[in-house]
């Protein structure tokens, strides 16, 4: 408070300053940039590989534009350039504020995270188009890649935990357990999965040091909790900070955080054998990966209860903040897809859905609706304040973004339902004398129609956020200057209570 | 910064007491149903890890073993079928086309045998596709439409080298390996043109012909009607395997192309060979 009451009489332009020598910000407005930059390559990506799916001449015959090599191209673009990005840039504004303390590593630690974490996106994007995998979903990125990740992310690590460790506030902040268990996380995940030997030195490919269905298990258990910890306990850490301070208002209930944050950390790390199920791998590590995703389901959704409930005594806020619609419609995408997980973890079910598109569309409403608007949301707060502004540009934009992207995904899961599904069941279907009713290749012609309305979805999702990346360039170029704002403002809702 | 609980305007309930960057938090009990809903999940988990096996050496009270129930559905599948497929193995084509019951049998499970296994070739409704990929559905057969014909051919397959009795041909290289002249081979092009009356040039499809009569009619016959013995396509018709314009059928003749196909016989059930041979026999074109 005392800092704050000293800005007051300082002139705007002093009074950043002193923000500025507060807290490191200029590698996290670059993080904010390069967010919504791959955001838009990575949907584009996406748009380019739906409409292959739909009209295969668009692969162009060529090696570098099939769908093979550009489908990891969006999957890592979304996933690790436009989330990775998002979740290192919000984690370092949170941290700092949330600890009152200023980055550990000043600006130097900051554009080092900047500078090392993109060139892994760019040598593993170009790995990709030219071939170079190691063909574990999510984890594609050779040997070379991932040790040059392994060391920017141990000093992530550092930072990010050098920095709470010199926070002045007596408590750690909630966001930053989940941002903590995420990157704690990763790296182990990250390490265990790509324990390989190089087949020479000079060589970009790789043998990996656990075979068969060992490697398997090791795979999805990496892959499995990439988005346990990656697109989940990051993303809530980002939700933690936001919501609140996009509603004003006060978390929900501080004892559900502690309860949802350890058993959703302890649990979800068993769950990935039920990527595996009807497999190689043992009977019992298959129950055993379905039992733990089906506890998993509450832990979940305390998660979401803690982000919606939040909103209670402010749902008016809805109706005139679009950007907090974002945020809480994450949160509903969120709830919907921790539920369908469980549910897809059965075994039964699992017979049904795997392999299929269902697991495709249960991916990207995790991925468009809960990581995708979560982020949104976050950015639209975020620009304003590191760039010194008034407001975002126009609020108008911000509700067509809204729109077209809540439709884009409402396109893209339901047209993966039916389609998903459809093909399940074309799959199993036997005719009366004991034949196979359909042949693969007509369960793909049934498919067709899906595939062209998931491509609208997809562009839908794209055009908004192209919307969204004119809306935070105006903003920055043209937004109204704001005026200094104390660094910790008290929250206005909450009155002292008579103790 | 000291611990200050305070209580919320809006819904008159506590906070912790703590405060980061202006966020704070109430002190909201777990909901309820949200407790005893996971609860239920953890019962149900134990009840689930005691009927099935659950942890090394625990085999579930059930008995249930992944691999043992697809292999008791796949044999209870194949039972089922056991004695239509054991007469489908012993009948010869000809006689399960005579046998009405056995035919709509074969029908059916030649129509899913073919769209798994030939479908990739030779197309969902057996229309072939150009670059080698027999139609089945026409009358214009390279190997015989017989259905002892057609047998033979999926049985041995085509050029695979993995059965002692496959189709085998091989036409010579003429233009590759120097055995006509580039003007030779644009002149017999144009002659295979005029067997279907479609040749531009009257003076080169005539000297064309002398050359045809010495090097091409005793595969592919007088008048370009081909011969099924030794695989040679018939050229007086407007079936061509490679592309019908001259240049495809230049190229032919310098470098020709053959395709190959897998023996199946070995590959698939006889009574499913028998099967496919009915299914295809009747596409369109069986004699």
């Amino acid at each position: 408070m005392a800092s704050a009451t000293a800005t007051a009489a300082l002139a705007p332009g002093q009074a950043w300053r002193a923000q500025e020598e507060t807290y490191v910000e200029a590698p996290i407005r670059a993080f904010a940039v390069i967010t919504a930059f791959w955001g838009v390559v990575g949907f584009l990506a996406g748009v380019v590989i739906a409409s292959q799916l739909a009209f295969p001449l668009l692969n162009l015959d060529l090696e570098w534009t099939t769908f093979g090599r550009l489908r990891p191209l969006h999957t890592s673009a979304v996933i690790f350039a436009f989330g990775g990005n998002a979740l290192i840039g919000t984690s370092l504004f949170v941290v700092q504020r949330t600890c009152r303390a200023r980055l550990f590593g000043g600006d130097d630690a900051g554009w080092f995270l900047f500078w090392g974490y993109n060139f892994f996106i760019v040598i593993a994007a170009l790995g990709y188009v030219l071939g170079v995998t190691q063909s574990k979903e999510y984890a594609e990125p050779e040997w070379y890649a991932d040790i040059w990740l392994t060391i920017v992310w141990v000093a992530y690590l550092v930072v990010f935990a050098g920095t709470i460790m010199k926070r002045e506030e007596p408590h750690i902040y909630v966001a930053n357990w989940f941002y903590l268990a995420f990157i704690i996380t990763v790296a182990v995940l990250h390490i265990g999965n790509n324990i390989s030997i190089p087949v020479d030195i000079g060589a970009s490919a790789s043998y990996s040091a656990t075979p068969g269905v060992q490697g398997a298990m090791i795979q999805w258990w990496y892959g499995h909790n990439a988005v346990g910890f990656f697109l989940t306990a990051g993303f809530l850490g980002i939700m933690y900070y936001f919501i609140p301070k996009q509603a004003d208002r006060p978390v929900y209930s501080y004892r559900l955080s502690i309860v949802h944050f350890w058993t959703l950390i302890f649990l979800y790390i068993w769950a990935g054998p039920h990527h595996l199920h009807y497999t190689a791998l043992p009977d019992w590590a298959q129950v055993l990966g379905m039992v733990f995703s089906i506890v998993l389901w509450m832990p979940s959704w305390g998660g979401m209860i803690n982000g919606l409930m939040t909103l209670s005594g402010a749902w008016d806020k809805l109706r005139t903040d679009p950007a907090l619609r974002f945020s809480v419609t994450a949160v509903g995408f969120y709830g919907m897809s921790t539920f369908e997980g469980p549910v897809m973890s059965i075994r039964a079910v699992n017979g049904l859905s795997h392999y299929t598109d269902w697991t495709i569309g249960h991916v990207h409403s995790g991925a468009m609706g809960w990581v995708g608007f979560i982020t949104f949301g976050a950015l639209y707060y975020l620009f304003p304040v590191l760039w010194r502004k008034k407001a975002i540009w126009s609020e108008k934009l911000i509700a067509w973004h809204f729109w077209l992207a809540t439709l884009g995904i409402v396109f893209y899961i339901t047209a993966m339902w039916v389609s998903g599904i459809m093909q399940g069941l074309m799959w199993r279907a036997y005719d009366e004398l004991g034949f196979l009713q359909y042949s693969f290749v007509e369960t793909v012609e049934a498919m067709h129609p899906y595939y062209v309305i998931r491509l609208l979805g997809g562009l839908l999702y794209l055009t908004g956020a192209l919307i969204m990346a004119f809306n935070l360039w105006k903003t920055v170029t043209a937004g109204e200057e704001a005026a200094p704002a104390p660094v910790a403002a008290p929250a206005s809702s909450i009155a002292v209570a008579a103790e | 910064m000291p611990t200050k609980i305070e209580k919320d305007a809006l819904t008159g309930t506590d906070t912790t007491g703590h405060e980061w960057d202006g966020v704070k938090e109430l002190n909201n009990p777990l909901p309820k149903w949200w407790l005893y809903t996971f609860y239920a999940c953890i019962a149900f988990a134990v009840v689930w890890m005691v009927i099935y096996p659950s942890i090394p050496g625990w085999k579930g009270t059930s008995g249930w073993v992944a691999r043992e129930a697809v292999v008791a559905e796949v044999a209870a599948a194949q039972a089922r079928n056991a004695p239509m497929m054991a007469r489908l193995r012993e009948a010869t084509p000809a006689q399960i086309q005579a046998d009405p019951e056995l035919r709509a049998f074969a029908q059916a499970g030649g129509r899913v045998a073919f769209a798994n296994n030939c479908a990739g070739c030779h197309g969902a409704g057996g229309q072939g596709a150009l670059g080698g990929f027999p139609s089945l559905a026409d009358d214009d057969w390279i190997w015989g439409g017989s259905l002892e014909a057609i047998q033979h051919t999926i049985r041995h397959g085509v050029r695979a080298n993995e059965s002692d009795d496959q189709r085998q041909s091989i036409m010579p290289r003429f233009g590759a390996d120097g055995l006509l002249t580039r003007a030779q081979v644009d002149d017999v092009a144009e002659h295979v043109l005029s067997l279907a009356n479609r040749a531009t040039d009257p003076a080169a499809a005539a000297r064309g012909a002398v050359i045809y009569a010495e090097n091409c009619v005793a595969c592919h016959g007088d008048r370009g009607e081909g011969n099924r013995e030794v695989g040679a396509p018939r050229l007086s018709d407007q079936v061509w395997l490679y592309g019908a314009s001259k240049r495809d059928i230049v190229a032919m003749i310098n470098n020709p192309r053959a395709g190959v196909m897998p023996a199946w016989q070995g590959r698939l059930d006889p009574a499913m060979v028998n099967m496919l041979t009915v299914y295809v026999h009747s596409l369109g074109g069986g004699e």
